[in-house]
């Protein structure tokens, strides 16, 4: 007889019965059915996926988890996770279905920029006696503006269109409802209002309770355009065309069926159990001039809010944001090929776009050489870790940053990349009312916040160190940066001197 | 073509907007302004490609349109009735929620792309890409009716609602292009005139018309009639073609866990 699988179990799980007091609260607690009760505590190791709500939950740490240490032959072309997904495939017949980020150890460009540092000709500031301004505005600028003086002082003349002001360059990224619990969503939406920051429903619509927090959520107009209608567009401070996601440039998305039910039915407006299926282009939009097209029909039905186009960064990412600029967005939000996804085929999520950190170097050099700068703001997402990371993509030209999975691993994720399932044990990437039930909004919230405020104050001691006391001064200042480590055609493309120059 | 009828009686209720030569953000102004005002129908004369007409609107105005609007004519609008006295451009009824939209000549490409709710009617042809995913949801159910003739990537991706196509003039003529529902996975088409199997998309299947469709088609066709003054007194139900998807999960088996 012939085996049915061949891939092992990539993890062990190890019950320490001396210790376990057969509570069961590991059952309960794994969305994956790893355990099971006779007699004792018994694991199906190759359900697991590491995702440690046993681990954590488990009151006599009686549960362990290790990588599965069976030895395959080393082969340096043939890789492991190579090798397991011929053996999937040639099983069954598809494409490899993955979540979160790309996983392959592509060389992360911000790990190899350096920040300056102020030393004794040009002091330093002290972010703890001093303001430190992070306030961001969002949107199109005029190109000048004049002012004219008036009893209170002076007026501005030039008309400026809507901006959205956010206190922290740091906005959470597009997760619909559907990748995402609406109990993720809520905890998303109290700590943007808190933050006096922003959330974005991504594509599955905007859930009524939601609907309070509305100042800070941009909404999303999506090729499914989901959920997608004049209360829902006008209710957000900002709507958003997704034409792409970073972690799946170019092709479109499958909510499959099992997921839709009632809520989300609802939200989404679509019958319960029906795929919902966003097509890789939106069927309106096959030019700029089209894209120029809908953002106008979105602001006319918005009495003229900020519209943002999302793009995946692509190779000609620079010709494309001009193009967007030009078609009349406020906002360029740019998802870099790190950038997280509920999910996509891992053969598209690993292998196609280019980093953040490069996109947001062109895109912000080519808007400045045809001096439409003023036009957008660039948020840059996918792939930001740490507020280094923010302080470097602002440094490279962003306005503001998104985070996605930062966020999530805030709440609780632990990097597992099984969101397709539906299983996700810590209630964030799932619709299972019993794990979604797991995740409160208040609690999420409070760890967000603190999340952001951190990175909030380490940005602070960073704008201090560079003796800046704003971070519009950081703001596309690249000789603010040195490169350690980089070829000197990449340091070109971002415009970075190397570190000792 | 006659124009559309005004009722007399309540004249006070109607106003008029000269919009020859005027931006659409102006004739958008004073059409919601009018609508503030409590005008129940309003007619804009000498309309010549203004885009966005009608855009976003909630309210259930009637707005008669004398001239060739331009595109996104009733984007994402929600419960105007538009008249349409001429012919109209491309992505009518865009994301449209509620309404109703006639055209009393051709329409362009991409009408209905999204369209969630209420009724286009266009007395002649249609282009590409009509109906794309238009979906239902609970009681709303789209409806688009062409009275002519459709390109290619009719319903593509259709997920709800119902596509009509009457095929008057096109008797035995193709009514239609290729890639008919493609990625189609909910929702009904109904087609007046033969289809080859190379025009279908793989997701649909023909079937012939029973006594629930006989209902829906003839009701169809008589509101069809009187908005758009279009004769279908000799229109044969047993030459219409039915077209629904194999399945509400038409990618269910695309990938491996």
């Amino acid at each position: 007889m012939m085996p049915n699988n061949f891939v092992p179990s990539e993890f062990i799980v190890n019950v320490d019965h001396q210790r376990c007091r057969r509570c069961k609260r590991c059952i309960l607690n794994c969305g994956f059915g790893v355990f099971d009760f006779q007699n004792m505590t018994t694991a199906d190791s190759s359900k697991c996926v590491a995702c440690h709500r046993c681990v954590i939950f488990c009151p006599e740490e009686a549960i362990t988890i290790t990588r599965n240490p069976l030895a395959f032959k080393e082969h340096a072309s043939w890789d492991v996770r190579l090798r397991k997904a011929i053996w999937k495939q040639a099983q069954t017949p598809g494409m490899i279905l993955t979540g979160m980020g790309n996983e392959l150890p592509w060389l992360n460009i911000f790990d190899h920029l350096l920040i300056d540092a102020c030393q004794v000709t040009n002091p330093s500031i002290d972010p703890l006696r001093e303001p430190m301004e992070l306030r961001t505005y969002l949107g199109r600028k005029p190109e000048k503006v004049s002012v004219s003086n008036s009893n209170d002082g002076f007026e501005i003349e030039t008309p400026v269109e809507n901006n959205i002001k956010i206190d922290i360059p740091i906005i959470f990224s597009g997760m619909s409802y559907g990748s995402i619990s609406l109990n993720a969503q809520r905890a998303l939406a109290i700590a943007a209002e808190r933050l006096g920051t922003l959330m974005n429903t991504g594509e599955g619509g905007l859930h009524n309770e939601l609907y309070p927090y509305a100042n800070n959520i941009i909404v999303q107009c999506a090729s499914g355009r989901f959920g997608v209608h004049t209360e829902y567009l006008n209710a957000g401070v900002a709507v958003e065309i997704k034409i792409g996601q970073g972690a799946k440039p170019g092709i479109g998305g499958h909510l499959p069926g099992e997921k839709i039910e009632r809520e989300i039915s609802g939200t989404r407006m679509i019958p319960v159990g029906t795929d919902a299926i966003s097509p890789a282009p939106h069927h309106d939009i096959y030019s700029i001039e089209d894209l120029r097209q809908l953002i106008y029909a979105l602001k006319e039905a918005t009495g003229y809010k900020p519209v943002s186009v999302k793009i995946a960064t692509v190779h000609n990412v620079a010709a494309i944001a001009s193009g967007i600029a030009r078609a009349g967005a406020d906002i360029i939000y740019l998802d870099g090929f790190r950038g997280g996804t509920g999910a996509s085929p891992a053969i598209v999520r690993d292998h196609v776009g280019i980093p953040i950190e490069i996109a947001i170097a062109v895109v912000d050099k080519q808007l400045r050489k045809e001096g439409i700068r003023n036009l957008v703001s660039i948020v840059a997402a996918g792939g930001i870790r740490q507020a280094a990371d923010v302080a470097k993509a602002i440094a490279l030209g962003a306005d503001a940053v998104g985070i996605g999975t930062a966020a999530l691993i805030a709440l609780g994720c632990r990097l597992c990349q099984k969101c397709y399932t539906g299983n996700c044990s810590w209630g964030i990437a799932t619709q299972r009312p019993e794990l979604t039930g797991r995740l409160d909004p208040d609690w999420g919230a409070e760890r967000l916040v603190n999340l952001v405020n951190s990175w909030a104050t380490e940005l602070k001691e960073i704008l201090g160190a560079l003796g800046v006391n704003a971070i519009e001064s950081l703001r596309g200042n690249r000789e603010r940066l040195r490169a350690l480590g980089l070829d000197s055609t990449t340091m070109e493309i971002l415009d970075v001197k190397p570190a000792g120059r | 073509m006659a124009e559309l009828a005004v009722d007399s009686s309540n004249e006070q209720s109607i106003a008029r907007i000269e919009a020859s030569g005027m931006h659409y953000q102006e004739i958008n102004e004073k059409v919601r302004s009018l609508i503030e005002q409590g005008y129940l129908r309003i007619v804009l004369e000498g309309v010549n490609g203004q885009r966005y007409i009608g855009d976003g609107l909630t309210s259930n105005v009637d707005i008669v349109v004398n001239g060739v609007p331009g595109n996104d004519l009733g984007a994402f609008m929600n419960g105007p009735n538009i008249f349409v006295n001429d012919n109209a451009q491309d992505a009518v009824g865009n994301t449209m929620n509620a309404g109703k939209i006639v055209i009393r000549g051709h329409a362009g490409d991409v009408i209905g792309y999204g369209m969630r709710g209420g009724k286009i009617f266009v007395s002649g042809d249609v282009g590409y890409r009509v109906g794309i995913h238009m979906k239902s949801y609970a009681d709303q159910i789209p409806v688009i009716v062409s009275g002519g003739r459709a390109g290619d990537f009719f319903g593509e991706y259709m997920a709800g609602g119902i596509l009509v196509l009457l095929g008057i003039g096109y008797e035995n003529k193709e009514v239609v292009g290729t890639y008919v529902g493609t990625g189609m996975h909910g929702g009904t088409m109904y087609i007046r005139g033969d289809l080859k199997d190379w025009q279908l998309g793989r997701e649909v299947r023909v079937f012939s018309i029973d006594d629930e469709d006989k209902g829906v088609l003839l009701a169809l066709m008589e509101e069809f009639s009187d908005d758009t003054t279009v004769d279908v007194g000799n229109l044969e139900i047993s030459d219409f073609l039915k077209l629904k998807p194999f399945s509400h999960r038409p990618y269910g088996d695309l990938y491996v866990y």
